[in-house]
């Protein structure tokens, strides 16, 4: 890496920074084992057996490679740009989150961990680890804000079913912020046997570094794949942010060719200016929570505010901190996207395409119809659609006003 | 000598006593603390998420921000009590981002200002020293680190440099308030610690008897208790103060009468 000092691809630096952001806000108590999980992590990097056991559980267990799907009737009805997917919702268990749920249980067999814990919001974390831990036989305890519990039910059971503990999490708002502050508290009176899978492409170094690793399949399948098909990249990517590991890991592949542009789409709720969203990046200040420097929807204070989107899997007050660093040196341009328009491409997907996405795609769904008149017919718009939305079925049924 | 060193020197442990500033009348209790017997006062700042805190912490955070405590009051809450209080020595202790939000520098000054002696930041690791240490050292207050039971050999060093005030042992590896750890293992980290620092080393974590102040004050430097009085809070509301005074003068008792 050090040949190219103008990557983009050659974050963090050892210390876990991206720019200004990111690193390892821990307590002492956490700050032995996360160095540990680090060395351990360079050591499995460069081991072959570490890789081929993770490449032959996502090609057989998970279903990979995702295929790579141009979505001629949206295309035709957007009127510009090509549009194609890159189908993470055809994963096991329906989204992304499973690529990384591989890497980190393998990892934490590796450091002789024999209790493994997990924070979830709508429920689809705690599935995938639950499905990790099932397979491997290894003890499985999820924390989940206690509202988060009572309206994702269908993958409350889910997480029983596979075998897992579900602790519900009420202090706070009782939401995926809570379960993780609760998660944290677990972690640090069990640092000698438990190991700790975060979700998303944030915490403390080197988390945002290793989930972005095991993401970075759907972008190097995506590379490929759209040479293969195309005989040239797309012009631009498009994938939504939550923490961000959807899209760090499709973007992260593409980050040193100049000519892909990426946006990464924000949840705006019910918009910037309501107060209520979960735009950390456009909405929100830098700041230090759940151990790392990043983005945060906070007061002038420092304390932190709720976060409202009608996707579960978008409704948290930061963003992982890479994505911090990639919005301020212009690599990547972020979007916000509300409630209602994310709504609007939901139905439109499944309308035009037979694809029931996430409410989570539907927020990168829903910046097509914005971007896609900017481009040629000859030019590639690739929307990453990071889950399936039958999780989603009853929040957009609520809010179409269907009862059943 | 400052504040924090005179307290350190007397001839007994210190008895160091935590409650969370804007839960309650704080300046009455501060107040108890103090006639109670408290030698260092620590002042939590309040915040939405602490993570390393127990239900009774958790709950008076809850409780301060419920009642509007912003920045401004914990500065002016100190302030107060530093012109009641000359000499008791204060520290504010806290999470990283409600002290870096304005910059640190800004906060540093404004805890100077105030008359705050040190800072106990939670998840500010030394690694992460940059983020907030050389604006609390150029403002002259002391950036008190704490040590844990994973902090090994190796690690030590590197926690001791650039701490300053006293070093703050948790002595369980998990959150406040919840168990108490075995005496022995006290014994052993802090003769550890002695043998690698002149710093006081004051422990704390699940400490709530008389009885387990007096040995741990028989072995260390300085006692920490805080989910104790804490409940008191939250159980007495405005009658806390009473509360307060008699337990800290209890474990001040048993302190000064260890041996």
């Amino acid at each position: 890496m050090t040949e190219h000092p103008n990557s983009f691809r050659n974050q963090p630096d050892e210390r876990g920074h991206f720019g200004a952001y990111g690193g390892r806000y821990v307590a002492e108590t956490l700050m032995p084992l996360v160095l540990d999980l680090e060395r351990e992590y360079r050591a499995a990097k460069a081991d072959p057996a570490f890789q081929e056991q993770f490449d032959d559980l996502l090609e057989h267990y998970v279903g990979r490679p995702s295929p790579l799907y141009f979505a001629e009737r949206l295309t035709e009805a957007l009127g510009g740009a090509q549009v194609w997917f890159k189908r993470e919702e055809l994963n096991h268990t329906g989204a992304h989150k499973i690529n990384n749920c591989i890497g980190q249980i393998l990892l934490a067999i590796r450091m002789g961990k024999t209790r493994i814990i997990a924070e979830t919001g709508a429920g689809q974390h705690g599935v995938a680890t639950a499905t990790v831990c099932a397979r491997f036989g290894l003890p499985c305890t999820i924390f989940m804000g206690a509202t988060d519990v009572a309206r994702q039910q269908p993958n409350v059971f889910r997480m029983k079913l596979l075998g897992a503990e579900v602790v519900p999490v009420d202090s706070g708002a009782a939401t995926l912020k809570d379960a993780m502050n609760e998660a944290l508290r677990h972690w640090v009176a069990n640092v000698h046997d438990t190991f700790y899978i975060i979700g998303t492409a944030a915490g403390p170094h080197p988390y945002p570094e290793l989930v972005r690793d095991f993401q970075s399949v759907i972008g190097k399948e995506a590379r490929a794949q759209m040479l293969e098909r195309t005989g040239r990249l797309p012009d631009l990517l498009i994938a939504a942010v939550g923490g961000g590991s959807n899209a760090i890991g499709l973007f992260h592949p593409f980050l040193d060719d100049p000519d892909v542009a990426m946006i990464g789409v924000e949840a705006a709720g019910h918009g910037i200016d309501s107060g209520q969203h979960a735009a950390s990046l456009t909405g929100g200040a830098p700041g230090v929570l759940h151990g790392n420097k990043t983005y945060l929807l906070q007061d002038e204070d420092g304390q932190i505010a709720e976060a409202h989107s009608i996707s579960a899997g978008l409704d948290y007050p930061g963003i992982g901190p890479e994505h911090a660093w990639l919005y301020e040196s212009g690599r990547v341009k972020y979007l916000p996207i509300g409630d209602d328009e994310a709504l609007e491409a939901f139905q439109l997907c499944c309308r035009l395409e037979g694809i029931i996405p996430a409410l989570e795609s539907s927020h990168a769904l829903a910046a097509l119809p914005k971007l896609a008149g900017d481009y040629g017919r000859d030019q590639i718009i690739l929307v990453n659609v990071s889950g399936r939305g039958d999780k989603d079925i009853f929040t957009v049924a609520d809010k179409l006003g269907v009862t059943f | 000598m400052t504040r924090l060193s005179s307290a350190f020197a007397k001839p007994h442990p210190a008895l160091v006593t935590f409650i969370t500033a804007g839960d309650g009348d704080t300046a009455a209790n501060l107040d108890a603390l103090v006639e109670g017997g408290a030698d260092v006062i620590e002042l939590g700042m309040p915040f939405t998420d602490p993570m390393a805190d127990g239900p009774a912490i958790q709950a008076a955070n809850i409780r301060a921000l419920g009642a509007g405590t912003t920045t401004a009051e914990v500065l002016r809450i100190a302030r107060e009590f530093r012109q009641r209080h000359p000499q008791v020595p204060l520290v504010l202790m806290g999470y990283a981002n409600p002290m870096v939000r304005r910059r640190p520098e800004w906060f540093a000054s404004a805890a100077a200002e105030a008359g705050v002696d040190g800072v106990i930041c939670v998840d500010i690791p030394p690694e992460e020293d940059d983020a907030l240490g050389p604006a609390l050292r150029a403002a002259g207050i002391a950036p008190i680190r704490l040590a844990t039971p994973t902090t090994d050999a190796a690690r030590l060093p590197q926690v001791l440099e650039g701490s300053a005030g006293f070093l703050y042992y948790v002595s369980v590896a998990g959150i406040t308030g919840k168990q108490q750890a075995a005496q022995a293992s006290i014994e052993d980290a802090v003769k550890r610690f002695k043998a690698a620092t002149d710093l006081p080393v004051a422990v704390g974590f699940g400490v709530r008897t008389p009885k387990q102040a007096a040995a741990i004050a028989r072995v260390a430097d300085g006692v920490i208790v805080g989910s104790a009085l804490v409940e008191l809070i939250g159980t007495h509301g405005k009658d806390a103060p009473e509360h307060l005074r008699e337990l800290t003068s209890a474990l001040s008792g048993a302190i000064r009468t260890a041996g």
